[in-house]
């Protein structure tokens, strides 16, 4: 008998198949983890996900018989008070197989639910986004640097010295110039010990005397380690492309925007977050609100304590400014934006607003987005509000700020999507 | 008495090769069994999984509907809705059992006795498995189709490669060929049955057949059908060997996925008919040996009562109002007929005596049942030796179902009329051609149009699946490169019951 301990085998063999089941099904789960991620909480959204998806594309058919019609013949255990030639009234056909027949595959096919885990669930759900301009903005400000291997070097600091290499190198020049070896040298001493002692062979004792001191002197002269044999390990500094980022939300949360227009901004600030967490290692976020005043909060205050006010943006961008400046040096961090507002500002404001934004906040940041939310039930008319024609004018086609308008939470998702769509990337 | 071979519930290695060596020790020498060689692999849940979601084989080549298998086995087990198996066992020499960590050391034993002597002895011994499976070459074989799907899909792309898989598995129950394969001709057979033809003829004949009129048939029409058809080897019931032959349109690499599709579903074709027998084998002998080690001291009341529980767990039949009720369990009715076979041969009874005089009372219960395991299938297996003391211990009764009728009518229960009417009954059910429907390619108009045409036919008016169908239809389409009809045909009065519209290719596989 052979005993094998499987158990240390490599894991996921199955990988490859659940990648093709979910390739397959791609259609099926992406409508899935659309509507799964439409009620869900910012905290949330990213853990993995119990979904439920149609089987159809999904199904293995096979030539199989039909549950109904036909004679058939049935062999069943446990009868209890039936004699031959009873008459068992058949239980309503629109029930199918919950009579005493049940059916023998048991569970039904409509819907196949499966867990998804984080990866997957994000991977779907943020399906061919990419982020604007990414590389081309990264190299540009790439300003750190990290040391990767490069071979060797005959300079360097002793911290990097390589022993291997040196003694290599050590061992062939001593072998290649002849160094006598230390026992060779201890043999050679010992016999001159004994012919002194035993003073037989005197031409002899001084042959070997004049061998030990040529011996002597090679030692002196091929040194055991010498200069030539050092080598260091030699790093080189190579740009690292920064992989942390900053994402500003501002918001506006004078008295205009409502409790609806503010649960748009945070769905949209929600999947920003996540879109970047795939993307940079770190990510942090900054919340500034504002009303005629702006104020760098945490995110509680930001999304449900209530203040009262005028509405000026260009605070906020101040604001923004003010905190870039301090802590997010746009070398070390791809800076990223997203405001969202109803559109109201004074109007005195709005030229200042967009010398700031154009001058001071685009040059450093990745990308700005700004989504505009309206009521529910407004209707549009098609009027463009204060904040929307002052951003009209700094934005241009190719640039990196984008302005959308969010009216209900259906459209969240496909103006995030189309803001960080892959062809609008490609275009950058 | 014997020295216990463990105490307490952990296991490890030491401890399952004494037991190992105890359990052989009992199958050999008081079983009789003959075993291909053992090799027991201990696996973790995870790998468990894994081996579910490829139909039990180690080795699988990948496919989408292996990773839905195991996400809905995941979600289960997950959820603690299902258990998993405690072992699976692999047809193969040496024969390959899986055992997982989590078991404790009575469930390792329990589960070496199953599966390591149990189904091993299954596998080498039955006929079936004898004639259709090659144990030393599956794995082999398996890896084989593994790196050839996966060559494949490097060169053709994955989607193309899924294509085909997905047709092929759409047909691989119609993949088997269902008789014994030819065999070289041998002149001395040849002539001995030429001499009892010969003899026969001699013995039967009788002048007035050579009065009666012969019927048509001689049309030109007919005569070209029966040669095209003869050329095709026509009908054909195995669809996968018929397209992967004859389908014009097919790549050579594309007919070599039909042809492992087919070889794997032919190496599961005798599983498919001998659950009762294979569960009903591996549970008698498992029993026996637990009981006798107990018996003998080797293994501890606690760990015995832990096996028995299992065990029963196992055999359990819900009566059929009973809303656990899905069906007969095959472990329930194999092992209660190994069961009873054993008693009929120690203990038989007046009425045993005139049922089975051939082993009733014969003293050899393994000798007996060795012969069973050897050359019978499920059907074969119930129709020889379900007992009418078997029938009334499961109370079975017979049912019929009449789609047109607004009430079942029992037929026949265990009494004195009843017991062969019950035991034909249930061996029907587990005859392999009622489980699958009939389909034969039965022409091919390959002057004209090109279309193949299958028939299904029907038994007993029970017709396919009409949703199912249309979807097979058009796998076979793709496949075959052209339209394919489908029409139903009672078996008995040749009426058309149904016809399918043509099913064009939808995608082009070439």
């Amino acid at each position: 008998m052979n005993f094998i301990d499987r158990r240390l085998n490599p894991k996921g063999k199955s990988l490859a198949n659940r990648q093709r089941f979910l390739r397959r099904a791609r259609q099926q789960i992406l409508k899935a983890v659309r509507e799964a991620s439409g009620d869900r909480s910012i905290t949330d959204i990213a853990g993995g996900e119990r979904i439920s998806i149609p089987m159809d594309g999904l199904k293995e058919p096979a030539f199989r018989r039909a549950v109904q019609g036909g004679m058939r013949d049935h062999v069943v255990p446990g009868n209890k008070d039936y004699v031959e030639g009873d008459l068992i009234p058949k239980p309503p056909s629109n029930e199918g197989g919950s009579g005493s027949e049940g059916s023998p595959s048991g569970e039904g096919e409509d819907d196949f639910r499966f867990i998804l885990s984080r990866d997957e669930f994000l991977d779907i759900f943020l399906d061919d986004l990419e982020l604007p301009d990414l590389i081309k903005k990264k190299v540009r400000h790439s300003e750190s640097f990290a040391l990767t291997r490069a071979g060797f070097s005959v300079s360097g600091s002793p911290a990097n010295l390589n022993l291997m290499r040196t003694m290599r190198n050590s061992l062939s020049r001593r072998i290649a110039l002849r160094r006598p070896k230390p026992h060779e040298l201890s043999e050679l001493e010992a016999e001159i010990r004994l012919l002194e002692e035993s003073g037989d062979d005197p031409e002899r004792l001084s042959e070997l005397r004049v061998e030990f001191d040529a011996k002597v002197a090679r030692t002196r002269r091929v040194p055991y380690i010498d200069p030539l044999d050092v080598r260091y390990n030699r790093f080189e500094a190579v740009p690292k492309p920064v992989t942390q980022a900053v994402m500003f939300c501002l918001m506006d949360v004078s008295g205009s925007m409502t409790e609806h227009m503010k649960d748009l901004a945070k769905r949209f600030f929600m999947l920003l977050y996540l879109f970047l967490t795939r993307r940079y290692r770190h990510v942090d976020i900054v919340f500034i609100r504002h009303t005629h005043e702006a104020r760098e909060v945490d995110e509680d205050t930001f999304f449900y304590s209530t203040e009262t006010g005028g509405t000026v943006v260009s605070t906020a961008l101040e604001e923004m400014k003010r905190v870039i400046k301090e802590r997010y040096s746009p070398g070390d961090w791809n800076i990223y934006a997203a405001q969202a507002s109803d559109g109201d500002n004074t109007s005195s404001d709005n030229s200042h607003a967009a010398s700031l934004l154009a001058d001071t906040i685009l040059p450093v940041c990745q990308y700005f987005a700004y989504i505009e939310v309206g009521a529910e039930y407004k209707d549009w008319l098609g009027r463009e509000t204060d904040l929307w024609r002052t951003y009209k004018v700094v934005a241009k086609p190719g640039g990196n700020l984008a302005m959308r308008k969010v009216r209900v939470r259906s459209q969240i998702f496909p103006v995030f999507r189309d803001l960080f769509s892959r062809e609008r990337a490609d275009h950058g | 008495m014997a020295e216990l071979l463990f105490d307490g519930a952990d296991w490890d290695f030491d401890k399952v090769r004494r037991t190992y060596d105890a359990v052989e020790d009992i199958a050999r020498k008081e079983c009789g069994l003959d075993i291909y060689p053992n090799q027991i692999e201990v696996i973790t849940a995870e790998q468990m999984l894994d081996a579910y979601s490829s139909i039990g084989m180690p080795l699988m080549y990948k496919h989408w509907s292996f990773g839905k298998r195991f996400a809905a086995d995941e979600t289960l087990y997950r959820k603690g809705m299902r258990g998993l198996a405690y072992e699976i066992v692999i047809n193969s020499s040496p024969c390959i059992s899986y055992i997982m960590e989590e078991n404790s050391m009575a469930m390792q034993t329990l589960v070496i006795a199953h599966a390591a002597f149990g189904h091993n002895h299954f596998f080498k011994n039955n006929a079936l498995f004898r004639q259709w499976t090659d144990a030393r070459g599956i794995l082999d074989y398996m890896e084989f189709a593994k790196s050839y799907i996966t060559h494949a899909e490097e060169r053709h792309g994955h989607q193309m490669v899924e294509r085909v898989v997905d047709a092929a598995h759409a047909l691989m129950n119609h993949g088997v060929h269902k008789y014994p394969r030819k065999r070289g001709y041998d002149l001395r057979e040849e002539q001995r049955r030429e001499q009892e033809r010969q003899a026969y003829f001699q013995q039967t004949y009788n002048d007035l057949w050579r009065t009666v009129p012969k019927g048509p048939g001689t049309v030109q029409g007919s005569k070209d059908l029966a040669e095209r058809k003869k050329r095709l080897h026509l009908p054909e019931e195995n669809l996968l060997y018929f397209l992967e032959k004859t389908a014009p349109k097919l790549a050579p690499w594309q007919r070599e996925i039909l042809r492992i599709v087919r070889n794997i579903s032919q190496y599961f074709y005798p599983q498919k008919q001998t659950k009762v027998m294979n569960e009903g084998c591996a549970t008698a002998i498992h029993y026996y040996i637990v009981t006798r080690l107990h018996e003998m001291g080797m293994i501890g009341d606690g760990a015995f009562m832990e096996i028995l529980h299992s065990h029963t767990n196992v055999v359990f039949q819900p009566e059929y109002d009973d809303p656990r009720f899905s069906g007969l369990n095959p472990y329930a009715l194999g092992f209660g007929m190994m069961q009873d076979i054993k008693r009929i041969c120690e203990a038989p009874t007046a009425e045993d005596r005139d049922w089975f005089p051939d082993f009733a009372g014969n003293g050899d219960p393994f000798g007996t049942l060795r012969a069973a395991w050897t050359d019978y299938r499920d059907e074969s297996f119930i129709q020889q030796y379900l007992s009418p003391a078997m029938i009334r211990k499961f109370r079975l009764f017979k049912l019929h179902d009449d789609a047109e009728a607004a009430n079942y009518l029992v037929d026949a229960i265990h009494n004195e009329r009843g017991y062969r009417e019950v035991r034909k009954a249930l061996a029907k059910t587990y005859d392999i051609s009622r489980m699958e429907p009939d389909i034969q390619i039965v022409d091919v108009d390959l002057a004209g149009d090109r279309r193949l045409i299958l028939h299904h036919r029907v038994t007993h008016g029970i017709l396919l699946d009409e949703d199912e169908a249309v979807l097979v239809l058009r796998h076979i389409a793709n496949l075959w490169g052209y339209e394919v009809r489908l029409i139903e045909v009672d078996a008995e009065s040749e009426m058309t019951l149904r016809e399918y519209d043509d099913v064009a290719p939808s995608i082009n596989l070439g």
